[in-house]
């Protein structure tokens, strides 16, 4: 039996008939083709999969299908909004913040959600937030430094057009 | 990818459905919180229930409220917690365990009660199938030996809760609600120094609440030693919490982590240091006390014999911090950050 | 003529830098084609033994499977290297580790064939396990493969140059010292995952991936016995490589075959698990260093012996072994040298190449001797490396030729940014520092299967639109190798990067590149990208100074136009100078290829090492260490590199402190480790903890601050004068951490990981009047073959082994440069 889904995926209502034992991660990525969203242990202990659901940052490989319905997902496919780059994207693509890439989308989605919520974070508090997610090329300190620039281009009033 | 196995979910809205639920087949039905350790677990084949009931529709499990202490419901996410100043400003040591717990991502998903209850760990066990099938499976799951002690009739697990040791030594207690009734216990009584039956809890029990007697003259901190800033699970941990009477002690619980299948008092320690002033010398007998204690396993990460000796470190450092000493460097280094979760 | 340039050295976004920010790169598991099925594999769970039955008829009753595949189905054998061609996709009669695929199924979606996977049912007879080199030594029966030096050794070699002996005997002082350096793996984010698939004119097509697509191309044509010109291998961009995605592998293999089979696209994606089955990582590798030195620290001879636990297949192994003793002699002036090293097999995943493959275990031994050498003679440890820095351009005593060295500058550049001066030996106990420095190769001289043809091809192709094409068979993993490929082409064309279109790792479309390995990509496409680059530019000159009448010396390709040097007014566009040149060309279209020079050295074993230029890198590591319970942390690092030329600085800088975090993870937590259940209850032998929670790398909070240096020496080998940082910068961090622990609180951590256990250990030792260390404490007797002597450069030498038997004279030895060899001891040489 499969399982009727309703979600709001990026501000878009989002329909899907999906096998019930699936993760979010599973239903993201397969059953609405949404590839961004990557996996790289699927059981909590990389944050490749970090996605906001309901405004919360988590990890969407940890997420049961059935506990999604209603819920409002976002990915880093909606980050860009009306055709912009978010100021985080911005900064990660200029600063050498992304290298094979592969972590970047769960990194974003950990940015974003601290900016929100704090739109002046120390060096030391991005490090706290960001420390569930994993990097393997970078050595993480352009990934801050992007994260700090970004804050002051969205300072600059940088942010993206609703 | 890792998948999930089959199972059956159920979404009650109150405790009593779930009660209900539960009661249905207690023997293969799990309750389903932040899904942090539940979820994993599955995917390893170490735990296949065929019922899973989830709580996250339960509004009343994520309520916390100020009665005469504290009263957090079994559903309010870690970093709810760390982000309650209440917590911060009177139950230090239990904002610095849970600060401490997994990741940021992790506690946003992750739940007190859940914490509570979390499952042994080992490193034999935490495993896939395949791999357990590689070593023939052990006593805790499919199996019959334990290759940690493959003398031993019990299993020897890590009990690897941050919150628990500081929850105890602040003295909490935890509320349990079945089809059949409620019960209040101690925290500490919860819990069992057995790798495989590690709570009291029936199966058809659901932890509801976690109750914190008021912190009035009370001091509390955590210490957890883990090999990285984030991510890792305790090794060995210590909760310390005393009631002060000017420099003098009236009162004290030391309670480690990670060092055997339960959280761990050290009764020696509390009678040691009742009515004293925190020397240095009293300091040392305690770390003694709780080092002869602790039975650290090979079942975590780090060699089991350096792992007991830094208790004595950890206890050390704790029960400087409830004297007053700054220990914000040594603390920044072990830690790996300077705990600024708050915000 | 030169003029400034536009592209190469400016800080810019790569190429490729928006589609990865966005979630738009499409990695292999990303790839959803219509009708894909899904491939589960079935691996050992026995460490060694004999598949004795296999009944897969449950697994292919289940619903939704349509094929089980095993080892019958697989008969040809393959491996990356020629001389070891000893895997096949599913194991057809011996398992040789835990993990080890002895079965597929292929079916609807991947739940059901992981449903269908755990009811096969295989009956195996065990063997002995061999859990560790001591193993595999003491018991040449059963031989795990068939084929290798003997019993249970894969490779042993011998080779010297000059007298090491008499430099030895002769020194003021020996220093004799083991070292060990655990194994450790890649563990990039993207676990591999492969689509494979049947196009409609019926010919394979495979995505996945790999580092390595022209290898990938080659295993699967004598795999599967299909003509490569009828594969078509298409390389992912990859999350992550580090050498870990280089080998041919099993999962590749097998959906190939299946998609073939069923004539429907099939996907395979691993589990961490598996990828830590996969492996082919750093081995395992105990090492014995005897160096000959001078009073005033110059060293008159090394003797080094290494031992590598390589798992349980050749992989790059017999690369790696040489790997281990290749580079010692390109930091330092090292007048005579042995080097004998010994593979073995055991029942662990194979190791292979790891970022620095076969060079950081034996760079550790090198770097950490080193500062026990400066300690004793009481000479600075930045001075006693300067002191002894290899001058540039010269030939090595194992014939390596060296180009440009930036090394003392490096070192200059640490010591100054760090305040070196002020805190070796000063800071308070617990608090350190530590120096080390290494070199590591841009590309490897000689291709794995040695041939005459070039290494790295490039087509361009230029239309009437102005746009341009860059097609190359090189593998972007992340490094940006696409952006150094376009980079380069818009600079010799005078456009934006943006103008350019890169096609990359595509077997059907891209000429070959052999891949991105051995940091060779930069080097070689780059030099292959300008020379096509530059034809076209030939051409596009020639059709604008005919059409303009502008003498073509004059002409400047700047800015989008083509234009006069002497009067910029007059020119043209890029694309009106495109059509200019294909009006009188017609099609336009270029190649440029690249093949490194031959290498001096004739010796066999001679082919490891050799590299058209040499990175140099120098680095401080400040420790803390807490001496109550050896709790390490590392809060700051200063690192110089010469890179040549920073093509983007941008990049550059990333890899450079990417490669101090895998560093700094090696050092402090990295272990690829495995656990041996107790023998008399059990054969077991697994992997300790596959998992990316316990195998432990270094989070957010975990990384010290590092302040990078680039140092530009051009090579003239290089393209703009670039050399290699994919590796590089990894190398020192090893020795620089183990150095900064025993300034902090005196003691010796002579293997890796340095862990707070290892420290603690030791300075009890200390406490108790023990030797204050932590390390190996003999290297065994192993049974080297007949040594390969080979005359250094500086004694007359030829580059071929004395005693080679193919060798046309045997070279007569002239005994009065061999006594000179001896009696450099005490001198300098000039
Ligand atoms: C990578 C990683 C790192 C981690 N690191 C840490 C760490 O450092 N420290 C630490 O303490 N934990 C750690 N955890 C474990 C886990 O994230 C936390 O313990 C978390 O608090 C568990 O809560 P949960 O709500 O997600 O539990 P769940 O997974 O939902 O449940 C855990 C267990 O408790 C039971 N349960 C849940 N709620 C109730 C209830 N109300 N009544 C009765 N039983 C209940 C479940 O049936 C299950 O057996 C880590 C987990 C991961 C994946
Ligand atoms: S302690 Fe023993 S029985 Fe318990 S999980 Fe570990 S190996 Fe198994
Ligand atoms: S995939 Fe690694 S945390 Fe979800
Ligand atoms: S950029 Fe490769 S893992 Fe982060």
């Amino acid at each position: 039996m499969k399982l009727r889904l309703n979600l709001s995926v990026n501000g878009e209502p989002a329909e899907a008939l999906v096998d019930p034992d699936k993760t979010l991660l599973e239903v993201l990525r397969e059953d609405l083709q949404l590839t961004g969203t990557k996996h790289g242990c699927e059981l909590g202990e990389c944050g490749a999969c970090a996605v906001l659901l309901d405004d919360q940052p988590v990890l969407s490989c940890l997420v049961v299908s059935h506990e999604c319905e209603g819920r409002s997902v976002v990915t880093v496919e909606g980050l860009t909004v009306d055709g912009r780059l978010h100021p985080l994207q911005e900064c990660f693509a200029d600063l050498g913040a992304s290298q094979c890439g592969y972590c970047t989308p769960g990194i974003l989605i950990a940015a974003k959600a601290l900016l929100d919520r704090d739109p002046n974070p120390s060096r030391d508090l991005i490090r706290e937030a960001l420390s569930g997610n994993l990097c393997r090329c970078t050595g993480y300190q352009q990934i801050l430094d992007a994260v700090q620039a970004s804050i002051v281009r969205l300072g600059e009033g940088g942010e993206q057009k609703k | 990818m890792m998948r999930l196995p089959s199972y059956r979910y159920r979404a009650p809205k109150t405790v009593q459905d779930a009660a209900a639920w539960l009661a249905e087949s207690p023997g293969d039905t799990m309750l389903l919180a932040g899904g942090t350790d539940l979820i994993p677990n599955m995917k390893r084949r170490q735990q296949v229930p065929s019922t899973v009931v989830g709580l996250r529709g339960i509004t009343e499990l994520s309520r916390t409220d100020d009665r005469d202490g504290l009263e957090i419901g079994a559903g309010v996410t870690l970093t709810s917690l760390v982000h309650d100043e209440r917590v911060h400003a009177r139950y230090l040591g239990l904002w610095q365990a849970v600060g401490q717990i997994a990741t940021p991502l992790l506690r946003n998903m992750g739940t007190i009660g859940g914490n509570i209850c979390l499952d042994t760990r080992c490193t034999y066990y935490d495993q896939s199938f395949e791999w357990r099938q590689a070593i023939n499976f052990c006593m805790k799951k499919d199996g019959d030996t334990c290759w940690v002690a493959t003398s031993s009739d019990k299993c020897l697990a890590v009990s690897s809760t941050d919150a628990a040791p500081a929850l105890i030594a602040l003295g909490a207690t935890v509320r349990l609600v079945s089809a059949t009734g409620t019960r209040e216990v101690a925290l500490t009584d919860l819990y069992a120094n057995d790798g495989m039956h590690y709570l009291t809890r029936r199966s058809d029990e659901i932890l509801t609440t976690v109750t914190l007697p008021k912190a009035d003259g009370w001091r509390t901190t955590y210490w957890k030693l883990r090999r990285r800033g984030s991510f890792d699970f305790p090794v060995a941990a210590v909760a310390a919490a005393a009631r002060f009477d000017g420099d003098r002690i009236v009162e004290a619980r030391i309670v480690l982590g990670a060092v055997a299948s339960r959280p761990l008092e050290v009764p020696a320690a509390a009678a040691r240091l009742a009515g004293q002033p925190l020397t240095d010398d009293l300091i040392a007998s305690v770390a003694d006390d709780a080092y002869t204690l602790a039975k650290p396993m090979d079942n975590t990460d780090f060699e089991l014999v350096w792992r007991k000796k830094t208790v004595r470190s950890l206890v050390t450092s704790a029960l400087r911090e409830l004297r007053g000493d700054d220990m914000r460097a040594a603390r920044t280094k072990l830690a790996r950050h300077p705990l600024l979760v708050i915000s | 003529m030169t003029r400034p340039r536009n592209v190469i050295g400016k800080p810019r976004r790569r190429v490729d830098g928006r589609a990865k920010v966005t979630g738009q790169t499409k990695f292999a598991d990303d790839i959803i084609l219509p009708r894909m099925l899904h491939c589960k594999l079935l691996r050992s769970t026995v460490p060694h033994a004999k598949i004795v039955r296999i009944d897969t008829s449950k697994a292919a009753a289940v619903d939704g499977v349509s094929l089980v595949l095993t080892g019958e189905s697989f008969p040809i054998p393959y491996g990356i290297l020629p001389v070891s061609h000893d895997e096949h996709a599913l194991c057809p009669d011996v398992v040789r580790f835990v993990g080890d695929p002895v079965a597929a199924v292929v079916a609807r979606d991947e739940a059901t064939a992981d449903r269908a996977v755990r009811l096969i049912e295989v009956e195996y007879e065990t063997l002995r396990t061999f859990a560790s080199p001591a193993d595999s030594l003491a018991y040449p029966e059963p031989r795990i493969h068939d084929y290798g030096d003997f019993g249970n050794v894969h490779k042993a070699v011998a080779l010297q140059f000059g007298d090491v002996d008499a430099a030895i005997a002769g020194a003021d002082h020996v220093f004799d010292d083991t070292f060990f350096f655990e194994g450790n793996t890649h563990l990039p984010i993207e676990q591999h995952a492969t689509v494979a698939t049947k196009d409609p004119d019926g010919k394979l097509v495979v995505y996945s991936s790999t580092q390595t697509p022209h290898y990938l191309h080659r295993a699967l044509s004598k795999a599967l016995a299909i003509p490569a010109a009828h594969i078509r291998v298409v390389a992912t961009p990859n999350g992550g490589g580090f050498g870990g995605k280089s080998d041919p592998f099993n999962h590749e293999v097998v959906v190939a075959h299946a998609a073939m089979r069923l004539d429907r696209p099939v996907k395979i994606a691993l589990t961490r698990e598996e990828v830590f089955y996969c492996h082919r990582g750093r081995h395992p590798v105990l090492m014995r260093f005897r160096a000959g030195v001078t009073n005033d620290g110059r060293v008159t001879g090394l003797d080094l012996q290494t031992l590598l636990d390589g798992g349980a297949y050749g992989s790059y192994g017999v690369a790696s072994t040489f790997y281990t003793g290749a580079l010692q002699t390109v930091t330092y002036d090292i007048p005579t040298y042995r080097f004998r090293g010994c593979r073995v097999f055991t029942n662990k995943p194979p190791c292979g190449p790891k970022r620095g493959h076969g060079t950081p275990q034996s760079r550790f031994g090198q770097e950490v001797q080193l500062d026990k050498i400066a300690e004793k003679l009481v000479i600075d440890p930045a001075d006693l490396r300067l002191n002894i820095v290899q001058p540039p351009d010269s030939l090595t005593a194992n014939f390596l030729r060296v180009g440009t060295i930036g090394l003392a500058d490096c070192i200059t550049k640490v010591v100054e940014r760090s305040g070196w001066r002020d805190k070796y030996r000063k800071l308070p106990h617990g608090r350190g520092v530590g120096l080390a420095c290494s070199s590591y190769l841009s590309g490897a001289g000689l291709p794995i299967n040695w041939n005459d043809l070039p290494h790295s091809g490039v087509q361009l192709k230029l239309d009437r639109s102005g746009g341009v094409t860059v097609f190359c068979g090189a593998t972007e993993i992340g490094q940006g190798s696409d952006d150094v490929l376009v980079g380069i082409v818009a600079e010799v064309l005078g456009i934006e990067p943006f103008d350019v279109r890169a096609v990359t790792g595509d077997t059907d479309l891209t000429p070959v590149d052999l891949g991105s390995y051995s940091s060779r990509v930069t080097l070689m496409m780059g030099n292959a990208a300008i020379q096509a680059a530059e034809r076209a530019r030939e051409l596009i000159a020639e059709g604008v100074s005919a059409k303009l009448d502008i003498p073509k010396s004059r002409l400047v390709f700047a800015d989008r136009r083509v234009f006069d040097s002497e009067d910029p007014g007059k020119g043209t566009s890029f694309r009106e100078a495109v059509c200019m040149a294909e009006a009188k060309f017609g099609t336009l279209g270029t190649t440029g290829s690249y093949t490194p020079p031959k290498s001096p050295a004739k010796f066999k074993g001679g082919g490891v090492g050799p590299s058209p230029t040499y990175s140099y890198t120098a680095c401080v590591v400040e420790v803390d260490v807490d001496p109550e319970t050896g709790w390490v942390t590392v809060p700051r690092v200063w690192i110089a590199h010469d890179i040549g030329c920073a093509l983007n600085p941008v990049l550059v800088r990333g890899q450079v402190e990417g490669g101090v975090y895998m560093g700094i993870g090696e050092a402090l937590m990295e272990e690829q480790a495995f656990r041996r259940l107790p023998a008399k209850l059990s054969h077991a032998l697994v992997h300790k903890f596959p998992s990316i929670l316990e195998y432990k790398s270094p989070t957010f909070l975990d990384m010290p601050e590092v302040f990078t240096d680039l140092i530009e020496h051009p090579d003239p080998a290089g393209p703009f004068g670039a050399k290699e940082v994919g590796q590089g910068p990894l190398l020192p961090i090893m020795p620089a951490v183990a150095n900064a622990v025993y300034d902090a609180v005196g003691v010796r951590i002579d293997s890796i990981p340095v862990t707070p256990e290892k420290i603690l250990r030791a300075l009890e030792a200390k406490a108790a009047g023990k030797a204050p260390r932590s390390g190996p404490a003999s290297f065994p007797e192993i049974p080297w073959p007949e040594t390969l002597h080979v005359t250094p450069p500086w004694a007359g030498g030829d580059g071929r082994a004395d005693n080679d038997p193919k060798r046309p004279t045997h070279r007569k030895v002239d005994a009065g440069i061999e006594a000179k060899a001896a009696g450099m001891t005490k001198e300098a040489r000039s």
